[in-house]
């Protein structure tokens, strides 16, 4: 359920591309056509009338394409592909083949005759056309695709017609005999094989309606290709005139003339037209002129489903028609192949398709073998009467939907053989190989000796697979108590067994799919020597293009690039102003213009002597808070200098460690007691040689028992006293608070007071901003006044308040700041 | 007394890494991120024992040839499989709190304003920061599998690491898998924690930081699903997240996990290279 919501989805996803794609080629007209094909019969030589569609790009002459659809199908499914082909720089024709779609005349299975004929006829057709290249008068340069009965229909052409340039070829036949006459035992010897009853009677029951909707015994077959199928079907034999016909349909009678480049490839899925089939094609024509560039693709789908991989086939046809075609491409590889369960889905987590590259093709056969040795006694089988019940591994034209499910065969039906569980692990590309020992357990020879191979893997749970469902048909003439030997070439998958896993051979009796003898008998199934034959294949994963460490090193050099630039971009700061290395303080023309434009601080200018107690004064919005954060560091100013105790003040300037501050409240971790919170900061501050005076400044914070409690229970006075003695923390030289007596009660105040008095006894300097003038006037030896971001007065505060007796700050103040006041004091 | 007129500051001396590490190792919510990451083994193995849905073979999933099917074959596979729970939203989750949080915590506190004005050299403290982050998110990521080892040997023995892909390992093959395993999911979450660290330098909100990390590489992932994208997709920072299953193959295929981690060390210094400059020049106003 899951999965199939998860391919519909992925189905739609992947759609949804290529739609954009055609929809993006608007460069391209689509020409609906009728072209004349080939004689209509062998009395008639009236051409058939053939329903295309030509797909031009428009432009200069190129190269063109032919595409041919697969059987029961019409020029309408390759519409996308013609589309996308075009978008490529094709010209594309595609066409319903004769008997599909509007098409006229009868099915023949691609008789050279007739569907060759016709193919034919394209080629004359699109050398009259201005827009295809041409490689000589009436040679057009082209390539032609498809799929099973399309499939076959390319390389026929390809062998009848020696105008076609290149050829791409998927999920077809070599040899319509021995994939509809299954033949797995002895295949040298070249036994008639057992009839895939299933998958050809689906094929047959697609055409016997007609055009015209009325249903006859032959439908759109031609009456030479509905006499063969009948006599198969319903007497199950092959008369020489029926197997005349499927050779003349078969690729493998022109194999031996094609010399057009060749991609060929066949699904790992396809009880059909399996991976042998695509073998022969492929092998023979490199054998009749091995210098014929031939690539192979085994994917993971076919006829009985598997995973869908038509976009990434459909641009390597469109890579080779690039090479072999327009020039343009770069097809090398010669063999690909699908591990369907390769490497582990991202989303499931379950086992996920990876595509495996070989420069050159093994063949089924493989690179190598791995020689393992099945046991097993020799077993006596049943073939039950009526062929049933019988095992099914696939069942043809639903998209052989079995293979998440194994159905063990019934009882006494099947004979076993397994290895020892493996050591190491074990991936299986192509076909493997056994031989058995058959006889005849009954009195009588029996003829029509059915039987099917198949290859196993068994995991240390038990749990079995049947690699893609695929079986081996197995058919002896006769069979008397003499044993035979029968050599078997297992189904060619791509399988992988792991370390503990066995495989195990069964040699069935019955297999849902075929034509089965109705008469029960019983045979004597032993191993011949137990040699199991398994074909190994040296691929690689389709690289990136680069070693993988080559990514790790190109990251390096951007990390150290950037760490460098960082170097590069580190801020840079004033040096020291030596005239006035006594000072604590000295701020010259300072200005801090804040990005909304706001002026903050504007041209600020004071000094603040040893032994000071300046008081920092001015309204809200005065500029105080930011001026002590640039004391801090904490603030870029715009301009001007802050210089303390001579050197310059910057962000993390080692000056500031002889500054303690507390500004706009303290700041604790709040999961911290406020012991702890001391502690790590003075640990944190770098001044591990220095005493931090942690006695001293406990006392000042006055906080008792309470200085083990965490920090986040505490009042905001008790916070306030704890941030002022983390400011005193090590005793620095100069002593910044901001809002110092905030929270304090009047005895804490006075106490505060003292300390202040004191502390700037030994020479330090305490700068305070306060909103209470009264303690300013008590505590202060100077003041600063600031509004507006400038300084409006400065001076000891007995020079200010000169010597009119009684008069206040407050008063002062006021005088100083002027009318303009409107927020009030802060 | 008199006023010294030198102290023993020293840069390279500020903030040490061990008080940088009690300070986050008393906060609550490093607490929580380790015992969620031990909760989780422990809450899917007593699902597992005691669950009523399976009827059948006490299984995770619908007991297929998949990671979660294995995970009760033994302490080595149900650790693996904790990893691919774990990894794509929890361990995110934790990555980018731990990288996140630090620095805008700080201003949230007030507290950063007096660490720099201490000072600690600006660089220096996201440095330490960022040092500290990471190895308590390495700890993290390393705590998960000893948890799962652990109680996936009480609930299901101790059988070998199996694959899905057929491959089984020994003791030390799988014990260097399942490390190698967590040493590839820190390095591709080193990109979350990149951005994570630039967002708690440009904010004063810890929980924004985090989220806008987390958020970021959630967007990232959807993304990375949405298959019309193509192969543009390969350039996502996200998108090489779960090579690790790579190293359940009997024979590493590298190429993946090589791009993975190029792409998210690269993401993460460019975070991280970008932070440093606007920590550099940023007026602390908090």
């Amino acid at each position: 359920m899951r999965s199939g919501a998860v391919r519909a989805a992925t189905a739609a996803l992947l759609v949804a591309p290529t739609l954009l794609l055609a929809a993006c080629s608007s460069g391209s007209s689509a020409e609906d056509l009728r072209l004349p094909g080939g004689p209509t019969s062998a009395e008639s030589a009236t051409p058939v009338d053939l329903d295309a569609t030509v797909y031009a790009p428009g432009g200069v002459p190129r190269p063109a394409v032919i595409l041919a659809h697969g059987f029961g199908g019409s020029k309408a499914d390759l519409d996308e592909r013609a589309r996308e082909l075009s978008g490529r720089g094709y010209v594309v024709l595609a066409y319903s083949a004769r008997g599909f779609g509007t098409s006229t005349g009868l099915i023949s299975m691609n008789s050279p005759e007739f569907e060759v004929a016709d193919a034919s006829a394209i080629i004359d057709y699109l050398a009259t056309r201005d827009d295809v290249l041409l490689d000589g008068a009436g040679d057009p340069r082209v390539g032609v695709a498809g799929g099973s009965y399309g499939g076959a229909l390319a390389l026929l052409l390809a062998g009848y017609d020696g105008r076609v340039d290149a050829v791409a070829s998927d999920i077809t036949w070599n040899d319509l005999q021995t994939s509809l006459f299954g033949q797995s035992g002895n295949v040298d010897a070249g036994e008639p094989g057992v009839f895939k009853s299933l998958w050809t009677g689906n094929f047959f029951g697609v055409g016997v309606v007609n055009r015209d909707g009325t249903v006859t015994e032959c439908g759109r077959f031609t009456p030479a290709w509905c006499a063969a199928y009948t006599d198969a079907a319903a007497r199950g034999i092959v008369t020489p005139a029926s197997s005349e016909l499927m050779r003349a349909s078969s690729p493998g009678s022109v194999t031996d003339r094609i010399t057009a480049p060749t991609l060929i490839s066949a699904g790992e899925s396809d009880s059909l037209f399996p991976l042998a089939q695509a073998n022969a094609n492929a092998q023979q024509i490199m054998a009749a002129d091995p210098g014929t560039p031939v690539k192979v693709v085994w994917h993971g789908g076919g006829h009985d489903g598997g995973i869908n991989e038509s976009e990434r086939l459909d641009g390597l046809a469109a890579d080779w028609f690039d090479t072999h075609l327009a020039g343009t491409g770069s097809s090398t590889t010669a063999f690909e192949l699908t591990d369907t369960s390769g490497s582990i889905s991202v989303q499931s987590s379950g086992t996920a398709p990876v595509v495996l590259q070989a420069p050159a093709y093994p063949g089924i056969f493989g690179d190598r073998t791995a020689p393992l040795t099945l046991m097993g006694p020799a077993q006596r089988v049943l073939a039950p009467a009526g062929g049933l019940p019988a095992l099914i591994t696939s069942v043809p034209g639903l998209g052989g939907a079995v293979g998440s499910f194994i159905q063990r065969p019934a009882p006494g039906q099947s004979a076993y053989f397994q290895t020892e569980p493996l050591v190491e692990p074990l991936t299986m590309v192509g076909a493997s190989t056994v031989t058995i020992s058959v006889s005849g357990a009954g009195a009588e020879p029996v003829e029509d000796v059915t039987l099917f191979a198949s290859l196993r893997i068994v995991g240390p749970n038990g749990r079995e697979t049947l690699p893609a469902g695929l079986v081996a048909p197995i058919r002896l003439a006769l069979l008397g108590a003499e044993p035979q030997q029968v050599r078997i070439e297992l189904p060619a998958v791509v399988a992988t067994a792991g370390v503990g896993d066995s495989l195990r051979l069964v040699v069935s009796t019955t297999d849902f799919a075929y034509r089965l003898p109705l008469e029960p008998r019983l045979y004597d199934i032993s191993l011949a020597d137990g040699e199991l034959a398994v074909p190994l294949v040296d691929a690689q994963p389709v690289s990136t293009g680069i070693a993988p460490y080559w990514w790790l090193v190109g990251a390096a050099v951007i990390v150290a690039l950037l760490a460098l630039l960082l170097v590069r971009l580190r801020p840079r700061h004033g040096g020291v102003a030596a005239d006035s290395v006594d000072e604590p303080l000295v701020i010259s023309s300072l200005t801090k213009r804040y990005n909304d434009d706001y002026l903050a601080v504007d041209d600020l200018s004071f000094t603040v002597g040893r032994g000071m107690v300046l008081g920092l004064l001015g309204p809200n919005g005065a500029g105080k808070t930011t001026t002590m954060r640039m004391v801090m560091g904490l603030i870029m100013p715009t301009s001007g200098q802050i210089h303390a105790f001579g050197e310059a003040v910057y962000a993390g300037a080692p000056v500031l460690s002889r500054i303690g501050a507390l500004v706009e409240g303290p700041g604790f971790l709040p999961h911290l007691t406020g012991r702890q919170n001391l502690d790590l900061y003075w640990r944190a501050a770098g001044r591990s040689h220095d005493d931090p005076c942690l006695d001293e400044v406990l006392e000042i914070a006055d906080l008792g028992s309470a200085i083990d409690k965490k920090v986040r229970t505490y009042s905001q006075g008790m916070r306030q006293r704890l941030g002022i003695a983390q400011a005193m923390l090590g005793k620095p030289d100069l002593l910044m608070l901001d809002e110092p007596t905030n929270g304090l009660d009047p005895p804490q105040i006075k106490a505060m007071r003292d300390v202040l008095h004191r502390y700037v006894e030994s020479g330090r300097t305490v700068i305070i901003s306060s909103h209470m003038l009264s303690e300013v006037e008590q505590t202060c030896t100077d003041v600063v006044v600031m509004h507006r971001g400038r300084l409006v007065g400065a001076g000891s505060v007995a020079d200010l308040l000169g010597d009119t007796a009684g008069k206040r700050l407050e008063d002062v103040f006021l005088e100083i700041v002027g009318d303009d006041l409107t927020v009030g004091l802060s | 007394m008199s006023a010294p007129e030198h102290t023993s500051y020293r840069p390279e001396a500020t903030m040490p890494l061990r008080v940088e590490f009690v300070r986050q190792l008393r906060r609550r919510r490093t607490l929580i991120a380790y015992l969620l990451v031990i909760a989780l083994p422990i809450m899917v193995s007593l699902a597992v024992k005691f669950g009523s849905n399976s009827g059948s073979g006490r299984r995770l999933g619908g007991g297929s040839a998949d990671l979660v099917g294995l995970a009760t074959a033994g302490a080595a596979n149900f650790a693996v499989t904790m990893f691919f729970f774990a990894s794509s939203f929890l361990l995110l989750v934790i990555v980018a709190l731990f990288c996140g949080d630090t620095v805008a915590s700080e201003a949230s506190w007030s507290s950063l304003r007096y660490l720099l004005a201490a000072p600690i050299p600006r660089r220096r403290l996201l440095k330490q920061k960022l040092i500290v982050g990471l190895v308590l998110s390495l700890g993290a990521i390393a705590t998960l599998p000893i948890a799962s080892f652990i109680i996936g040997l009480i609930a299901f023995g101790s059988g070998p690491l199996e694959s899905p892909l057929g491959a089984t390992f020994t003791f030390t093959e799988g014990l260097w898998r399942i490390t190698a395993i967590g040493l590839y999911i820190f390095v591709s979450l080193l990109f979350a924690a990149g951005i994570a660290f630039l967002m708690s330098v440009l904010t004063d909100a810890p929980l924004g930081a985090v989220g806008a990390a987390v958020v970021l590489v959630i967007v990232s992932n959807i993304l990375n699903a949405i298959e019309a994208l193509g192969s543009l997709r390969e350039w996502l920072p996200t998108h090489y997240s779960q090579a690790w299953l790579d190293l359940l193959a009997t024979d590493v295929v590298w190429s993946s996990m090589a791009r993975g981690a190029a792409y998210s060390v690269v993401a993460c210094a460019l975070c991280v290279a970008y932070a440093v400059y606007r920590f550099d020049r940023k007026d602390v106003v908090s």
